[in-house]
């Protein structure tokens, strides 16, 4: 077996991280198999934003050790950037530019043909409205071109917090290609998906990560989850 | 490096086309300056030290207002997230930010410069484009980059429209001193001569000692 295919993709242990005094997020432990999904559940300040962002190396952990398609962080942090993508709240695009401009931008900075730009305008439907500035679009319009943005460069892990977040029906089915487990080229790729909806996240997850006050309440394979004991995170 | 940089570079000056938020705001202030100079003054033309006061403390001041803006939009749209998640030097940045700044004050000074000559100034701008050129260049590359370096750290704070010019105003007194100093001679009329060179230097070694510093100091500055 080749030494790729046997790396983990995600090997978490005691990960914590503050904001001054405040545990954002503490002894998160787990590992994900290459091409895996993983869903973390958990209610508002539970700490899926900051573990999104720890693995994305945008935060340092502050505890615990961290590491990433093979790379540990955040010593390797360079290594890893061009083979992760990040969809999260904000669409990280600027609201003067246009889709395209955006997208061209972003293109440059990962060294990515800009053919590879008009296809993605195509395949979120954003053609027809690529010449006109962010912030004359609509959330939902918006949040498809930073999945285009997201996926431009090919990743091998996606990082997604709460992707259909502002989008429509069939929005969703639009940018389900780019964002689902198949859009790797090389076979299935990896995910690491924040969701609020337990029913569409059990589905989509081959792991389970509930946190609850930054805290890991829930770690299981999905097929030994109950519905239930997702929607209890919450309560 | 290079590549990063020109589509870091067209993207700010794409951004300022669309918002026109920096470069005509500081413009119209320099305009504005020297209006009202020339009626506090109660003086039709100045020459020499005066001259050269009036003009550096105009820039300056300016000049805050751009550096102020520089991080504005990749702080408030995520522009920073976007650049750090991309597999790139992060100097790039800095250069590409250092060159907006220094463009910025090349079409200020393009506005600012006439509008002196014919608002206050006594001798012919003519004679003096030269050397005061020259003077400009040298404290416009420290302007750029002691400006792209505090408006990084002060993005990062929630007073960020204070603390940037509480920190570039002391940092960047040296610049002007050196550029009043250098260009006095200039404004003074013909028979005064070129810029002295040990304004010159000076102004030459600031520049490259705030270069390095900003060099160095960048990458922590972007760092969680």
């Amino acid at each position: 077996m080749p030494a790729a295919a046997r790396e983990g993709a995600l090997e978490l242990a005691g990960l914590s991280r503050h904001y001054g005094e405040r545990e954002a997020l503490g002894g998160v432990s787990l590992s994900l198999q290459k091409g895996q999904t993983l869903v973390v559940f958990g209610p508002n300040g539970a700490g899926k934003t900051t573990l999104l962002r720890v693995l994305a190396t945008l935060l340092r952990p502050h505890a615990g050790s961290v590491r990433v398609l093979g790379s540990e962080l955040p010593r390797e942090a360079w290594a890893v950037r061009a083979r992760l993508g990040l969809l999260g709240h904000e669409p990280l695009l600027y609201r003067q530019l246009t889709a395209r401009e955006n997208l061209r931008y972003h293109a440059r900075l990962h060294g990515v043909d800009e053919r590879r730009v008009e296809e993605l305008l195509e395949l979120v439907a954003m053609d027809g409205r690529s010449s006109e500035p962010l912030r004359t679009l609509s959330r939902g319009m918006v949040q498809r071109v930073a999945v285009a943005r997201a996926v431009l460069h090919d990743p091998e892990l996606l990082l997604l917090d709460e992707p259909h977040a502002n989008l429509d029906p069939a929005a969703v089915e639009l940018v389900a290609p780019l964002i689902g487990a198949g859009g790797d080229p090389g076979g299935r790729r990896t995910r690491v998906i924040c969701s609020h909806d337990p029913s569409r996240g059990l589905a989509e997850a081959d792991l389970v990560l509930g946190l609850r006050g930054g805290r890991q309440a829930l770690l299981r394979e999905a097929r030994d989850v109950r519905l239930e004991e997702i929607e209890e995170l919450y309560r | 490096m290079r590549h990063t940089v020109g589509a870091l570079l067209r993207k700010e000056l794409l951004v300022e086309i669309r918002t026109l938020e920096s470069v005509p705001g500081m413009s119209l202030f320099a305009l504005t300056t020297f209006v009202v100079f020339h009626f506090a003054l109660n003086r039709n033309v100045v020459e020499g030290d005066l001259a050269a006061g009036i003009l550096w403390v105009t820039l300056l001041f300016a000049a805050i207002l751009g550096v102020n803006r520089l991080f504005v939009a990749d702080a408030e749209e995520g522009g920073f997230d976007g650049f750090l998640l991309a597999p790139v030097d992060r100097t790039a940045m800095l250069v590409a930010k250092a060159l907006t700044l220094l463009l910025y004050m090349l079409v200020l000074e393009l506005v600012a410069v006439p509008a002196f000559a014919l608002l206050l100034l006594g001798p012919p701008l003519g004679q003096a484009l030269p050397g005061l050129i020259a003077v400009l260049a040298l404290a416009d590359v420290g302007v750029a980059a002691i400006g792209t370096l505090v408006a990084a750290l002060a993005v990062q704070t929630r007073a960020r429209d204070l603390f940037g010019p509480l920190l570039a105003l002391p940092l960047l007194v040296p610049i002007v001193i050196g550029a009043a100093r250098a260009s006095s001679p200039v404004l003074a009329g013909a028979h005064h001569g070129g810029p002295p060179a040990r304004w010159m230097l000076t102004l030459g070694l600031y520049d490259l000692v705030f270069g390095l510093i900003a060099y160095a100091l960048f990458d922590f500055l972007l760092e969680d």
